[in-house]
């Protein structure tokens, strides 16, 4: 036994000789439960962490680029008119306004995009500092003759670019982009504007821009030449006069600008992202708690067996003149140090896990949210020791009911043999396992907290642990049924569990939550994937997708390009889109405008209205006094509370124009909310006609393929991009189980405690009862007989927890799917019940746990003699 | 002192008369009397009665001035650790403290220094003959030896009160004469008072006086049944 003297500390020798060595003498067991606690820390703190991360990074970002700004004008992405900025420069109350344009420019050849800002020098350094470019300079340049290096530049100082005006051409990278695109000063890069292509020059650093920001400076005249965007804006940073009341100033501005255009606060920016990603985020904090609960049940059943085992210490103690509190705070004293341990392992565990995953994945585990961000790790005291809390909260929870049953025995019946039988005669809970279970459905239907489903995640844990309270309730009614009068091992495991239905709860408490956490995941991953394939079927029909460039860069295709592709040979129909960044709501937050042809040949995944009303706007100008229709995403219903005839006001071609909202579709690709309308209407009332996508409908006979070298013959072999839609489909569903590989993990995770706690259990079990399988191979019994019987007793234990496991984690899906998603994502799916893959894995969880306990059994067997003298487990 | 007045004791799983509902007793400090009896009579129920193991149906019992079947459970359970001592028939030794810590755990219940603890415990088991092997385990111990172990434990914290169910009753006659030397030699040397329950005349002998429990209550050994 180890002696602990750490310092001169001594701990007291009954909490330490008592109780928290018997931890360490059933080593096994103890592993299992701080394993398990472990890991739901860890997966918890590691979301925690990595989105902490994340949203650190970008906030710094954030202050980077708006600097010392009070406010932010913010345009749509086409921008706005520079008008505005003379008009608000001239305001009393504004002390400075600095104005930018922003490109997400395409860079040929290249697939990331480069964030180009098109900034005023003389305006930026008075607002946004942080921003300021420095030139190469001279002698620390391996640069060419090219280098664009100001004449004034001392030989070693850096030289300040205030003092250079910007030329045309030259282009400055932060730190992080200069990396990313491996080019140093003197170099050149070419980037995309409409279908051509300029040539820039890199010049020197943004210094200022914070770590992991990839961007780029320009000139401001330069950029709207460069990418076409002459005399347009996509933000303004304005500094308010001393004293100015930013509120009051807010208010006043919004009636003056322009539909489309918003004002921001630099952090609000910043509360859309956290918002958009916190779903994701809560989302994966869930399962993590749930892995947390299964680490609770694991504690719980190991420190049930162990407190029945040492029933006698304990009656001895008792009659030593030990209290009930004393023996409470020594029980949960052995329950809290699982949870410490497990925490700080999980602790450990989850800041590994986080290095890991922002090499493997990125920032977002896969999800997408925040492009461009390289975050490094940092301890966060405040959050460890949060999560060191739930983990000991979680061992002390786990150890809660054993020691209350310690504590509730009468001392005088605990010092005689024999009468461990007691701790297992559990009553049925009904009344409780209803009442919890009633009360999950309730919460159910509350409405989401503060964007969170917090109803549903409560609804979660409610079920799972009324779902163990009926444990041993549904024992005997499982057991009644099945044949009872075959052979002696049958009728004698039966005996057992029905006589003792307080097993099935210790035993099989580990199996409902990890069966029913895998089996919610699986479903719910299911579900999702199978709707995600539907979804993507029905929105990419055509044979071929030409894409001038994603959504919110520099590139699109024109009517003319458009034209040469709808006459190319095989090309029986096109499928123009135009995508636009809209701001809409209160808060303006950003949402995505999506330009299509609607109708009952191009249709929408419908969650509620119609088609119909696209067709009338096809070819006809809509009528003045009746509306256009508008089709929002299940995003944009929620958000904005809109439904099937509401009215939606959209900023298009510089004014407010009125939608009346005939139909709510699912998408997958835009969480932040899209609005679909008639290409025709969008046309008709902006006068753009450029496309971002076009989708070529091709004849039976034309392989897409052999067009695709054609197509970049016709536009230019730089500046297309061609998809093949099983392509598409392919790498959307390949990032989709990127996204799902935490889960994927923790459904193995979930299953492999599962199992470990039933065979520990079981091994448990069967040591405790070495004095009754004794007995039964005096009468006769073989060695081999009793591995059946604990066989036996194991798989049909392992039966009732799989059959109440499945239920729950079916019932867990269903609230995952139609509560907590939808509330969190918008994201509504068709439940998809994997069922061959359930009916697997349910036979796979009983054998294997029957051959747990079978070899357990064999293992307190052998031990026999070592054992009736020494605990093990 | 200890007073014992009417008491009585109820199973009702077991039949609708009591086990006992009039045993009363006295006992002075220093005084140590032996309980005969039938085989589930109740002696043992009685011992647990007194100690406050089990809960009691009617009567009373005294310990000095204190009420005992008035303290609640944990109260019981304190006065238990300073002026209870205890000998099982089935020893009760811990099977993973050595047998200094065996010995120690009443001094670590009253909270004493640990150092102080582990000197009584030695000194203890060097007065039953076992201070060579203070740091085996009690799993390398023959029954007369873990039973010595037993007595060194009920005695070390100077107890008033010793409570002794059939403490011979697993060793053979030979062994047993050594352990009730202990044991008796133990109790009076500290002035306490002891109740041995036993099934032997002989071990009834080492006691002051010796009790019949009867379904009337309790009556001198000598007089006929
Ligand atoms: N918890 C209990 N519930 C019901 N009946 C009990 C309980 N404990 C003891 N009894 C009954 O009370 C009676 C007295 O038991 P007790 O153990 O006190 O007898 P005893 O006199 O010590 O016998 P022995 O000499 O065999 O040890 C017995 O009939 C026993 O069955
Ligand atoms: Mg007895």
């Amino acid at each position: 036994m180890p002696r602990l003297r750490v310092l001169g500390w001594r701990p007291d020798p009954i909490l330490w000789h008592l109780f928290l060595a018997s931890l360490w003498r059933r080593r096994l067991a103890t592993l299992l439960s701080i394993l398990a606690i472990a890991l739901g820390v860890a997966l918890g703190l590691a979301v925690q962490l990595i989105h902490a991360e994340a949203l650190n990074e970008f906030g710094r970002g954030m202050r980077v680029l708006s600097g010392e700004a009070d406010l932010q004008v913010v345009g749509p992405q086409a921008g706005f008119d520079e008008a505005l900025y003379l008009r608000l420069a001239q305001r009393p109350e504004i002390a400075e306004a600095s104005p930018l344009l922003e490109i997400e420019a395409r860079l040929p050849g290249r697939e990331r995009n480069l964030r180009i800002l098109g900034v005023d020098l003389f305006r930026l350094a008075r607002v946004t500092p942080t921003l300021l470019p420095v030139a190469a300079v001279e002698d620390e340049t391996q640069a060419t003759s090219g280098a664009e290096t100001p004449a004034l530049a001392a030989p070693t100082a850096r030289q300040d670019f205030r003092l250079q005006p910007l030329q045309e051409g030259v282009l400055f990278l932060s730190p992080a982009a200069a990396s990313q695109l491996g080019l140093t000063s003197g170099e050149q890069l070419a980037v995309q504007s409409g279908l051509g292509q300029a040539i820039l020059t890199i010049a020197g650093q943004v210094p200022g821009a914070g770590r992991g920001q990839a961007l780029a400076v320009m000139d401001i005249a330069a950029a709207q030449r460069t990418f076409g965007q002459i005399g347009r804006l996509s933000r303004i940073d304005l500094r308010l006069a001393p004293g100015v009341d930013r509120e009051g100033l807010r208010r006043d501005l919004a009636v003056e600008l322009p539909p489309g255009v918003s004002l921001h606060t630099p952090t609000e920016a910043q509360s859309e992202l956290e918002g958009l990603s916190r779903a994701y985020r809560v989302n994966l904090t869930m399962l993590a708690a749930i892995a947390l609960l299964t680490g609770a049940f694991l504690v719980f059943s190991a420190q049930w067996l162990a407190v029945v085992r040492r029933r006698q210490e304990f009656a001895l103690v008792r009659a030593l003149g030990l209290d009930r509190a004393g023996l409470r705070r020594g029980l949960l004293g052995e329950g809290a140090l699982l949870g410490l341990v497990g925490g700080v392992v999980g602790v450990a565990l989850a800041h590994g896990l986080t290095g890991l995953a922002f090499r493997l994945l990125g920032a977002d585990l896969g999800a997408g949210y925040f492009r461009g961000l390289t975050p490094t790790l940092s301890f966060q005291p405040g959050l460890v020791l949060a999560y060191l809390g739930l983990g000991v909260a979680a061992g002390t929870a786990g150890a809660w009911l054993p020691a209350r049953e310690a504590t509730r025995m009468v001392t005088a019946r605990g010092l005689r043999a024999g009468d461990e039988a007691e701790a297992y005669h559990a009553r049925p809970r009904w009344g409780l396992a209803l009442g919890l279970l009633t009360a999950a459905a309730l919460l159910c239907g509350l409405p989401p907290l503060a964007g969170l489903p917090i109803g549903g995640y409560l609804a979660v844990l409610l079920l799972v642990v009324g779902a163990v309270l009926l444990l041993p309730g549904i024992t005997p009614l499982v057991l009644r049924p099945l044949p009872g009068r075959s052979s002696t091992l049958w009728r004698l495991a039966r005996a057992r569990l029905a006589a003792a239905p307080g097993q099935a709860v210790v035993a099989g408490a580990g199996i409902v939550a990890s069966v029913a956490l895998a089996v919610s995941m699986a479903i719910m991953v299911n579900s999702f994937r199978v709707s995600l394939g539907a979804w993507l079927t029905q929105m990419l029909p055509a044979g071929l997708y030409v894409r001038a460039a994603p959504a919110g860069t520099s590139g699109y295709l024109d009517a003319a390009a458009v034209a040469r592709l709808a006459a190319l040979p095989g090309v029986q129909g096109i499928r123009p889109i135009r995508y636009e960044t809209l701001r809409l709501g209160a808060g303006g937050e950003a949402m995505t405008l999506i330009a299509r042809p609607i109708g009952a040949e191009a249709p929408l995944p419908l969650v509620a209205g119609s088609l119909e009303a696209g067709i009338s706007y096809r070819h006809v100008d809509p009528a003045p006094h009746r509306f256009p229709p508008a089709w929002i995403t299940e995003a944009v219903a929620d958000r904005l509370g809109l439904g099937v005839g509401a009215p939606l006001d959209l900023p298009l071609g510089g004014r407010m124009q009125r939608f009346l909202v005939a139909g709510i579709w699912r998408d997958y690709a835009r969480q932040q909310g899209a609005v679909a309308i008639e290409i025709a209407t969008y046309r008709h009332l902006t006068g753009d006609e450029g496309v971002n996508d076009l989708g070529l409908f091709l004849d039976a006979s034309t392989d897409p393929q052999a067009l695709m070298p054609v197509i970049r013959d016709l536009l230019g072999k730089a500046v297309t991009e061609m998809i093949l839609p099983g392509e598409l489909r392919g790498m959307i569903l390949a990032i989709f189980d990127r996204t799902f590989l935490v889960t994927y993990l923790m459904e193995a995770v979930a299953v492999m405690i599962g199992l470990f706690g039933i065979s520990t259990s079981f091994a448990a079990l069967a040591t405790s009862r070495r004095k009754e399988l004794g007995i039964l191979r005096h009468l006769g019994l073989l060695r081999r007989q009793v591995a059946h019987l604990l066989a036996l007793e194991a798989g049909l234990t392992a039966l009732i927890g799989v059959l109440v496991g499945l239920v729950t984690g079916g019932a867990m899906a269903l609230i995952l799917i139609k509560v907590i998603n939808p509330q969190s994502f918008h994201w509504s799916m068709e439940v998809q019940w994997p069922w061959g893959l359930l009916l697997l894995f349910s036979l796979a969880m009983i054998l294997l746990s029957a051959l747990a306990a079978a070899l357990a059994g064999r293992q307190a067997m052998r031990q026999e003699a070592v054992l009736a003298v020494r605990e093990d487990w | 002192m200890l007073a014992i007045d009417n008491l009585a004791k109820h199973f009702d799983a077991v039949e609708d008369r009591p086990l006992f509902a009039t045993v009363s007793m006295r006992l002075a400090p220093g005084e140590s009397v032996a309980i005969m009896g039938e085989s589930g009579v109740g002696k043992s129920t009685l011992l647990n009665c007194i100690a406050g193991l089990e809960g009691v149906d009617g009567g009373r019992v005294q310990l000095g001035d204190r009420d005992l079947t008035a303290l609640d459970e944990d109260a019981f359970a304190r006065l238990r650790r300073r002026d209870f001592g205890f000998v099982f028939q089935a020893f009760h030794l811990l099977p993973h403290l050595t047998l200094a810590q065996n010995v120690a755990l009443p001094l670590w219940l009253l909270d004493r220094d640990a150092v102080e603890a582990d000197e009584r415990a030695r000194a203890m088991l060097a007065r039953v003959g076992l201070d060579r092997r203070a740091d085996d385990w009690p799993r390398h111990l023959s029954g007369g030896e873990m039973q010595r172990v037993a007595i060194a434990r009920a005695l070390v914290h100077a107890p008033r009160l010793v409570l002794c169910d059939e403490p011979t009753g697993n060793l053979d006659p030979g062994r047993a004469l050594g352990v009730l030397e202990l044991l008796f030699e133990g109790i009076r040397g500290a002035g306490a008072m002891g109740i041995m329950v036993t099934h032997s005349r002989q071990a009834a002998a080492f006691a002051d006086r010796v009790l019949r429990l009867t379904s009337q209550g309790l009556v001198d050994a000598a007089e006929p049944s």
